[in-house]
């Protein structure tokens, strides 16, 4: 492991020099400063964006399965918190939100790092958003399933598990690439609380050389191209489950 | 006597829709219920399998097992009264992302924690029994309505009730279907299995009933032998009935 990630570094090294960021000048032809930009933004983006991408959003759909259960439980101790939460998140801005688990949380005397206050403001956002969705798929899944699952001696659990969740999760499937892929461009807001992610690359890059609509052009171009990938591995899927059930 | 079920009762919110029922099915026999859309058989069946909880009603088994619908029912009581009896549904409910064999040892291996290599050659046995041996591995959408609820009928004996319900089981499928499903159901009166079905084809009920029950407006008007309630009916209003489906 050690010795794999040496080589990847020496031979990135002679790629891209380590001081790289430093050697980009207002001076650079466009086209220079277009190449030498891409390995910074895209190291913001391997070790910053796509992590806080996965992360929250793996985080995010375990609190939205969590919560779209309570919803759809018919104890109110359940449902109300459930409603109250997601309708605080989704009546907030991601902004403000981002804010408060950063600056907030650090004035009252608990500070959290950058990275790990991303993490926490997305998986919230996501979690409010994609409760949902995945309530509503479960919904849709017709009233007899858990009925056939019934008769046949499941728990709620394991109705839900083996009977429920697997139609469910077919139906979610579009609605939650959507929210994946959202999720992916939001995270440019955490340049605002000091991630050094992709976008903030860009901005650094751009306070040094000012040329801000080749940057932010590239910028630009790199999130569509991790969304456009996204939207490949979500047709992948979707063909694969479509295989057996068809409505 | 297999079961007896004395002042069955069951309401949505205002509407009354079983009032009083009793009721007895002997072991090995069979009950068909016929009656009126809405005069309550479905719910009837499904209260017998706990789909619905009844509000009154005491069921009493020929093991001594009983349940008391007047007093708080126990989760366990529940999950053993649905033990007692497999539900096979007017529009099968096959579980769409499972095969026609996964379907049917679902049951036995999930609920019942029984081995897989023990299950699936008595699911095998199950989908032959229904005619289905060569449809095994095929997923519901590639079935027929009459294969589907045939599957339908094996999931619900996979699971070894002692009663077999069956609501409406071939009134979704096409006429030239109906028969595949009710020869599979006769099979299983030849076998001896108790069951009670909800039924609209009256020749079949003929054939296969020991016991036929007329219910209307959440009562059973008439009940009896197929030769009594179906041919020379005691009552008025079951004869109208038997009329109106003879000749619509
Ligand atoms: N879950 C429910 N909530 C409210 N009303 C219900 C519910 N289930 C059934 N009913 C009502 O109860 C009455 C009896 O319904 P049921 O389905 O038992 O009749 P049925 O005899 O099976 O009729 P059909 O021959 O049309 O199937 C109907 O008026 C129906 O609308
Ligand atoms: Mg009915």
């Amino acid at each position: 492991m050690e010795h794999w990630r040496k080589s990847l570094r020496n031979g990135l090294g002679k790629m891209f020099p380590n001081n790289l960021l430093l050697t980009i000048t207002g001076d650079m032809g466009g086209w220079e400063l277009f190449k030498n930009s891409l390995w910074p933004m895209m190291l913001g983006g391997i070790k910053y964006t796509i992590p806080l991408t996965f992360i929250s959003f793996i985080i995010g759909l375990t609190i939205a399965l969590l919560v779209a259960l309570m919803r759809l439980s018919n104890q109110k101790i359940l449902t109300i918190p459930a409603r109250i939460y997601v309708s605080a998140i989704r009546g907030t801005p991601l902004l403000v939100q981002l804010y408060i688990v950063f600056f907030g949380l650090g004035d009252i005397g608990l500070t959290i790092d950058p990275f790990p206050s991303a993490v926490i403001a997305f998986s919230l956002n996501v979690g409010a958003y994609a409760s949902e969705i995945i309530r509503a798929s479960i919904l849709s899944v017709p009233k007899g399933q858990w009925e056939a699952a019934q008769t046949i001696g499941m728990s709620y659990s394991q109705a839900l598990r083996r009977i429920i969740l697997p139609q469910a999760t077919r139906v979610s499937i579009p609605p939650l690439s959507n929210t994946f892929i959202s999720l992916v461009k939001d995270t440019s807001l955490a340049s605002l609380i000091l991630v050094t992610e992709l976008f903030r690359k860009a901005q650094e890059i751009a306070a040094r050389t000012y040329d801000f609509m080749l940057l932010y052009v590239e910028a630009a171009l790199l999130y569509w191209t991790i969304c456009f990938l996204l939207s490949i591995v979500q047709d992948r899927i979707e063909n694969r489950l479509d295989r057996h059930v068809s409505r | 006597m297999f079961l007896s079920v004395k002042g069955l009762a069951k309401a949505f919110g205002e509407l009354e829709v079983l009032k009083h029922i009793d009721l007895t099915i002997k072991k090995g026999n069979i009950v068909t219920i016929i009656g009126p859309s809405g005069s309550g058989k479905t719910t009837l069946l499904r209260c017998l399998n706990a789909l619905e909880i009844p509000n009154k009603g005491v069921f009493s088994f020929e093991d001594g097992f009983t349940v008391d619908f007047e007093q708080k029912v126990s989760k366990n009581k529940i999950a053993e009264l649905r033990r007692k009896s497999g539900m096979v549904f007017q529009a099968y409910h096959l579980f769409p992302h499972k095969t026609a064999l996964e379907n049917v040892t679902e049951g036995p291996i999930i609920v019942q924690k029984r081995t897989k290599q023990e299950v699936i050659p008595f699911a095998e046995s199950l989908l032959q029994k229904v005619g289905l041996e060569d449809k095994m591995d095929l997923y519901p959408h590639q079935l027929s309505g009459g294969q589907q609820q045939r599957v339908g009928i094996a999931r619900a004996l996979a699971i070894q009730p002692e009663l077999m319900l069956f609501d409406e089981p071939t009134s979704a499928l096409d006429p030239e279907l109906v028969g595949e499903v009710l020869k599979v159901i006769k099979d299983l009166a030849k076998e001896g299995w108790t069951m009670a079905i909800v039924t609209h084809e009256l020749k079949f009920a003929e054939q296969v009933s020991d016991i036929v029950l007329f219910m209307e407006n959440g009562y059973v008007v008439e009940q009896g032998p197929p030769e009594q309630v179906l041919k020379n009916p005691k009552e008025e209003r079951t004869r109208q009935f038997i009329q109106r489906i003879i000749n619509p």
